[in-house]
């Protein structure tokens, strides 16, 4: 159970890394908003409560382990090592840019806390699997969290993958869907139908939990059943809304991968309670 | 000589060899582990062997969550499905990162034989030596595929290495010892150079006593290390002899000629011929059939050796 003052702190977080998410993009001119707004409370929870890590030491062994493997969604990762102190905040108006160590996809080789590079998709969740796998051969008890995108499901290697989790019972591996309902092209049910996301996994063998993806109790209610659950792996999946905190993105499927106007980027900040 | 073992077998045999030595070595396969003789060490070291089903995608990707854990994973299955049907997870997870994957393909090449040219990979070089930071190993027999194995091991980043299916001549004895990134000296002579990788060494060396008996002495060059290309080596072979034939049993698109003729024209242009596959798929066959319908027979190195000296000379 989180507490007031962890509310409180978690919320400030999130507010802290939509504003950090507006300015990049904008400064950027060009990367993923929807998505990265859509799941910031998952990585507000997950890097300021839940993970054990340290931005003095991004590769200590024994740290948990997180994989973005909807990569597009990079400025929300970057956001989150940048507020936890991975690398200084002023290099977040570097992202996209030559010689930035923000790439405009994850790269673990230039990004202090990026645990595997990603964008090609539907890859998270095996590499999700092969850290799940050593900790298991190495008796250590460390967790692997993967996020994926909806959209990202319609790649076939993510069954691949599932069955492999499944497989290898893999239950210090949590993963999440940010099921926004939006992709590039238009809505999922459009581009082509999931039809029954947390069936598929049951079918598959997870334990599926669905949850509100922006709540950070139902975050932590589901994070703690996951760790509970024994002998299989655990499915969260948050119902969000694409480009959550700032009105005129939400659900919005032409707000993937357009960045804000330096105008709109304004509006938007002063919906989130900045200055500027 | 005499002795017929496939690469494939030295594999399964090195693998026994590097558990023992280094208790970070796991093994992935994907339904082929009877083929990839992966068996053994799945049997003795159970927990280190992951069985990852006919996934070769997921397979790869896993192999580079593993590795980023401090594992030095060995992912085995044919060549045509390592680097064809796993692409974009050897490029963009295992090779973007730099990961210390180590894919072992067998089943590479024509010599596959009845499986005909589906199963039969002859773009598999071309594919792995377009990734930035990738090395390529190709040994030419049993002995060379046990060492290469074992150094692979204690290499850091990924490593690609090819086999074969088929029982091969062995050609070096217990003592040689080839090191990454270093070709080979086999013969010596003036005429021209062969530079031969994998199976085609053996074949190279049958050509080199057969040009002997006609009155021409050639150099041989075994590049088991295709990337990174021992460039000093071409290059001397390029002024030492003046004409170069590549030989390999892969495409001559994107393969070791023409990783050899970027270096050759960079620095020594001399008349260059190439063996190996010309853009066509394989078929089934005997191993020995598709040979010498491929123009991969001594006798075509042969031949080769003495178009580029008339070139040479001309």
């Amino acid at each position: 159970m989180l507490n007031q003052e962890q509310l409180h702190e978690l919320t400030e977080r999130a507010r802290q890394m939509r504003g950090h998410i507006i300015r990049m993009l904008t400064a950027a001119k060009s990367g993923h908003p929807g998505g990265s707004l859509s799941s910031v409370e998952l990585l507000a929870y997950l890097y300021f409560h839940k993970m054990n890590i340290d931005p003095s030491n991004p590769k200590m062994p024994d740290r948990d382990r997180f994989v973005l493997s909807k990569g597009h969604a990079a400025p929300v990762l970057y956001a989150a090592l940048a507020e936890r102190g991975f690398f200084d905040k002023s290099l977040l108006g570097s992202l996209r840019k030559f010689k930035s160590i923000i790439q405009g996809h994850p790269d673990m080789k230039k990004t202090p806390g990026v645990d595997i590079s990603s964008g090609s998709l539907g890859q998270g969740l095996s590499v999700g699997n092969g850290m799940a796998l050593a900790a298991k051969l190495d008796k250590k008890n460390y967790r692997v969290y993967v996020l994926m995108g909806d959209g990202e499901l319609e790649e076939g290697q993510v069954w691949e993958a599932a069955m492999t989790s499944v497989h290898y019972k893999l239950d210090n591996l949590t993963a999440f869907v940010d099921y926004n309902h939006l992709q590039i092209d238009g809505s999922i049910e459009e581009v082509k139908s999931l039809y029954d996301v947390p069936g598929r996994f049951r079918a598959f063998g997870w334990h599926v939990i669905e949850i509100d993806g922006h709540s950070f109790e139902a975050l932590d209610k589901a994070v703690a059943e996951a760790e509970a659950t024994k002998g299989r792996p655990t499915m969260v999946i948050m119902n969000t809304c694409k480009g959550k905190g700032c009105s005129f993105m939400e659900n919005q499927a032409g707000w993937h991968g357009m960045a804000p106007k330096p105008e709109e980027a304004a509006a938007a900040l002063k919906e989130l309670g900045f200055d500027a | 000589m005499g002795e017929r073992i496939a690469t494939r077998d030295a594999y399964g045999n090195a693998l026994l060899k590097l558990a023992e030595i280094n208790p970070n070595v796991v093994v992935l396969d994907a339904d082929l582990s009877k083929s990839t003789k992966t068996t053994a060490f799945s049997k003795k070291y159970p927990e280190r062997f992951f069985q990852m089903g006919i996934a070769e995608a997921d397979m790869m990707a896993t192999a580079g969550g593993l590795a980023t854990a401090g594992k030095i994973p060995f992912a085995s299955t044919f060549a045509i499905f390592a680097t064809g049907r796993a692409y974009d997870q050897v490029r963009n997870t295992i090779g973007y990162s730099a990961l210390n994957v180590k894919i072992a393909a067998t089943h590479a090449g024509i010599t596959v034989g009845d499986d005909g040219g589906s199963h039969q990979s002859i773009e598999d070089i071309a594919l792995m030596r377009v990734i930035p930071g990738m090395t390529i190993l190709n040994p030419a027999d049993a002995a060379e595929t046990e060492k290469l194995v074992l150094a692979a091991a204690e290499h850091e980043g990924p490593v690609y290495i090819r086999l074969g299916r088929e029982p091969m001549p062995v050609v070096f004895g217990e003592d040689y010892k080839p090191e990454i990134g270093k070709a080979v000296r086999l013969r010596e002579g003036n005429g021209a150079t062969i530079i031969a990788t994998g199976i085609m060494v053996e074949r190279a060396l049958i050509a080199a006593d057969i040009l002997n008996q006609k009155g021409i002495t050639v150099r041989v060059v075994n590049v088991h290390t295709i990337k990174p290309l021992d460039a000093a080596e071409v290059i001397k072979a390029a002024w030492d002899t003046g004409a170069i034939v590549t030989a390999e049993e892969h495409s001559i698109i994107g393969g070791l000629g023409s990783a050899v003729a970027e270096v050759v024209v960079q620095n020594r242009p001399v008349p260059m011929e190439f063996i190996g596959i010309k853009d066509r798929f394989g078929q089934s066959g005997k191993p020995s059939e598709l040979l010498t319908e491929y123009g991969m027979d001594p006798e075509h190195i042969v031949a080769a050796v003495e178009k580029v000296i008339g070139r040479k000379n001309s």
